[in-house]
């Protein structure tokens, strides 16, 4: 009897945390390895996860699957939202595996600590996943690339369309830490910048379940713009109760900062219909990344989120540096990256920096309503499109102490 | 705070407190009649709201006719009798191998299962959630309370919670009924002794402590996104509610559970950065000055 309970809780533990053995074993010294390291079974699993896998793999097959003569190999493993975890796997990626570049990370306290990490042992990592500036700025690195989107970057398109249209007050609803508070502040910044007001701000823990006290008190300040400072399932759940309690429908607007198109997907066009929001990447922009976002989608089930579609980029033009500096070490390759102009279907001007960051445009995006979309994935129109220069901290204001050399 | 504002949030407290009712009472029936602490409460009120998801947005497809959809009403029953024969199925083939054992195997067990639940869901479906999009066109739209704009829906949700809870203890507080299960957990070989049959009984129960949390699940699926992590988010809080309201007590748990949710609302206006601590800040208070919880008998 004893024997089967413990084997009862050990196959119930193994299925549960299984995905975590799927990390890489065996060490070959010939050959270029690429680990993507992410979120697999938490609330960041739909917006990079197994998805940000299936990119890389696509962005090796379509490069031809060796350069320099070197077979490419891709390794993954589930971070777990967790800065130790995923610290240990780096580790372990980098001194036994001979990882060469680790890509994705969504999820700012293991981007910082695995970039730190990385660095140190002379190792690139592109951050695909994870918001916060200090990436590239205070905690900026020799070695540390930041690929897709900064919390810098988010509002200067949402809040500058929201202020313009006449969205003047705004009033903020913050997920409790480092990030959230990172994204209100930048917004403020924004908005009186533009000559807006910012009225207050209410903190809410992160993955609470029920917005409405906090919508009430956003509702009840008569601000005309709730700013959404939160992510994921934070977000979804706000707009969705905002508009159960008719709060859109009485003429206050909501403006969410951080929007993935899953996002969309989760709170369905009827309730989103109208949100404004700033994204790196849409499938449907152009014939390019329609292409390439049908292939993904014949893979994966679902169309690329801006991360998944960041990954592909970010390994293709690494593999692209390798190949052009001649070696897989992380100097040359580095130098190489930073003097190349990246532009494919998902990065136009893109640029990448002294202090890691890669400025590119940006685009405004609309949520289609019922009416407009014409099938499961038609979610977004794109309004306009950000350039690199606004949309970045311009590499004379960075903080970053490599800039000052 | 003005008078119109408190009124506001006790309404959003209530409407949180109602989930927490409906859970924790669930939990204290489990515990109270099986002494089975159920981690797999929220795994299985998230697995009720995925029953109603796939019942209207994909069963039909699957089965071949894309024109079925199981409706908003029809998900109130069918929910909690599938999460419930479910629940059932897992008293008989595993939790009955672990009675003989501490507690702690019976938590480990349903940890593991609700572990798997959510693993496996999260594999198919949106982790931020998928948007329920069957509420019945009678119950769309606010109502202007006076004081506050209500989304009619969350009405909906609350009277029917407090109808459940009110008849569930009615029932087992006051009926020959659950006069039986009680006398049950008591001393099952007496009771056994006059020909009931027992474990049937045991089974029954899990299962129906379980329906109550798929139903709260389908409850919820309009309010919130339906996602594999829904029960994970409160099942901690709802196990908090429990141990104030006194392990097993019927009564305490629907009490300790709308109050809370009422704390919580108020919390959440006044000092916001403590509306998920205070919970805890309350139950930490309580067990140091009644251990057994508020409604708790102190044997224990």
């Amino acid at each position: 009897m004893n024997k089967s309970l413990v084997t009862a809780v050990c196959a119930a533990g193994v299925a549960a945390f299984g995905s975590t053995a799927l990390a890489a074993d065996g060490a070959t010294n010939g050959s270029v390895k690429i680990g993507v390291l992410s979120d697999m079974s938490g609330v960041y699993k739909a917006i990079e996860g197994p998805g940000a896998v299936i990119a890389a793999e696509m962005a090796v097959e379509d490069f031809g699957g060796s350069v320099l003569g070197e077979e490419i190999e891709i390794v993954s493993a589930d971070h777990q939202n967790k800065a130790d975890v995923a610290s240990s796997i780096a580790r372990r990626w980098i001194d036994r595996d001979k990882v060469d570049m680790l890509v994705g990370m969504d999820n700012s306290a293991v981007g910082l600590a695995v970039q730190g990490l990385a660095s140190g042992k002379d190792t690139i990592t592109m951050n695909t996943g994870a918001g916060s500036v200090e990436l590239t700025e205070s905690q900026c690195s020799k070695y540390g690339i930041h690929y897709v989107y900064d919390t810098y970057a988010l509002p200067v398109g949402t809040a500058t369309a929201m202020v313009e249209n006449g969205g003047k007050s705004w009033f903020f609803i913050t997920a409790d830490y480092a990030f959230g508070h990172s994204l209100r502040d930048n917004t403020s910044r924004v908005v009186k910048e533009m000559g807006g007001e910012v009225m207050g701000s209410v903190e809410a823990p992160l993955s609470t379940t029920d917005f409405s006290s906090y919508l009430l008190q956003a509702s009840s300040s008569g601000a005309d713009v709730i700013g959404l400072a939160n992510a994921g399932g934070d977000t979804v759940n706000s707009i969705k109760q905002a508009n159960s309690f008719g709060i859109v429908q009485r003429g206050q607007k909501l403006a969410g900062m951080l929007v993935f198109l899953t996002d969309v997907k989760a709170l369905g066009l009827d309730t989103a219909k109208g949100l404004q929001f700033t994204t790196a990447f849409y499938w449907d922009r152009n014939e390019e990344s329609r292409k390439w976002s049908q292939r993904f989608f014949e893979k994966h089930g679902a169309m690329p989120t801006m991360v998944q579609a960041g990954v592909y980029s970010a390994v293709m033009h690494y593999l692209e540096a390798i190949k052009a500096s001649g070696s897989d070490a992380a100097a040359p390759v580095r130098k190489q990256l930073g003097e190349m102009e990246l532009n494919d279907f998902f990065v136009q001007n893109g640029k990448i920096e002294a202090n890691g960051l890669m400025s590119h445009d940006m685009y405004l995006a609309k949520v289609k309503t019922p009416e407009e979309s014409e099938s499961d994935w038609d979610l977004l129109d794109i309004v306009s499109t950000i350039p690199a220069a606004d949309a970045y901290i311009p590499i004379s204001e960075s903080a970053c102490s490599l800039v000052k050399q | 705070m003005n008078l119109d504002a408190i009124l506001a949030q006790t309404m959003l407290g209530l409407s949180q407190g109602v989930f927490y009712a409906m859970l924790s009472l669930g939990l204290a029936i489990i515990f109270g009649l099986l002494n089975v602490i159920n981690f797999a409460h929220g795994a299985l009120y998230m697995l009720g709201a995925f029953v109603a998801l796939i019942g209207y947005s994909y069963i039909g497809p699957w089965l071949g006719y894309p024109d079925f959809q199981m409706g908003f009403w029809w998900a109130l029953f069918v929910a909690p009798l599938v999460v419930g024969c479910f629940g059932m199925l897992m008293e008989r083939f595993m939790l009955r191998r672990l009675y003989q054992f501490d507690h702690i195997y019976g938590l480990l067990l349903t940890f593991g299962v609700a572990l798997v639940l959510q693993g496996v869901l999260s594999n198919y479906f949106n982790i931020s959630g998928t948007a329920y999009p069957a509420t019945p066109e009678m119950l769309n739209g606010i109502v202007n309370l006076g004081f506050m704009y209500f989304p009619k829906y969350r009405l909906f949700a609350i009277v029917l919670s407090i109808i459940v809870c009110f008849a569930t203890w009615f029932m087992i507080e006051r009926t020959s009924l659950g006069a039986v299960l009680r006398a049950g957990q008591e001393n099952p070989k007496l009771v056994e002794a006059f020909g009931i049959n027992v474990p049937r009984m045991v089974t029954l129960t899990f299962g129906f402590g379980v329906a109550l949390a798929a139903l709260a699940g389908v409850l919820a699926a309009p309010i919130y996104s339906v996602s594999p992590l829904m029960g994970a988010d409160l099942i901690i809080t709802v196990f908090a509610v429990v141990v104030i309201g006194g392990m097993g007590s019927i009564l305490g748990a629907i009490v300790t559970g709308l109050t809370l949710g009422l704390v919580q609302g108020l919390t959440q206006a006044l000092y916001p950065p403590a509306a998920n601590t205070v919970i805890f800040f309350i139950m930490v208070i309580v067990l140091l000055i009644r251990p057994a919880g508020l409604f708790g008998k102190a044997d224990g």
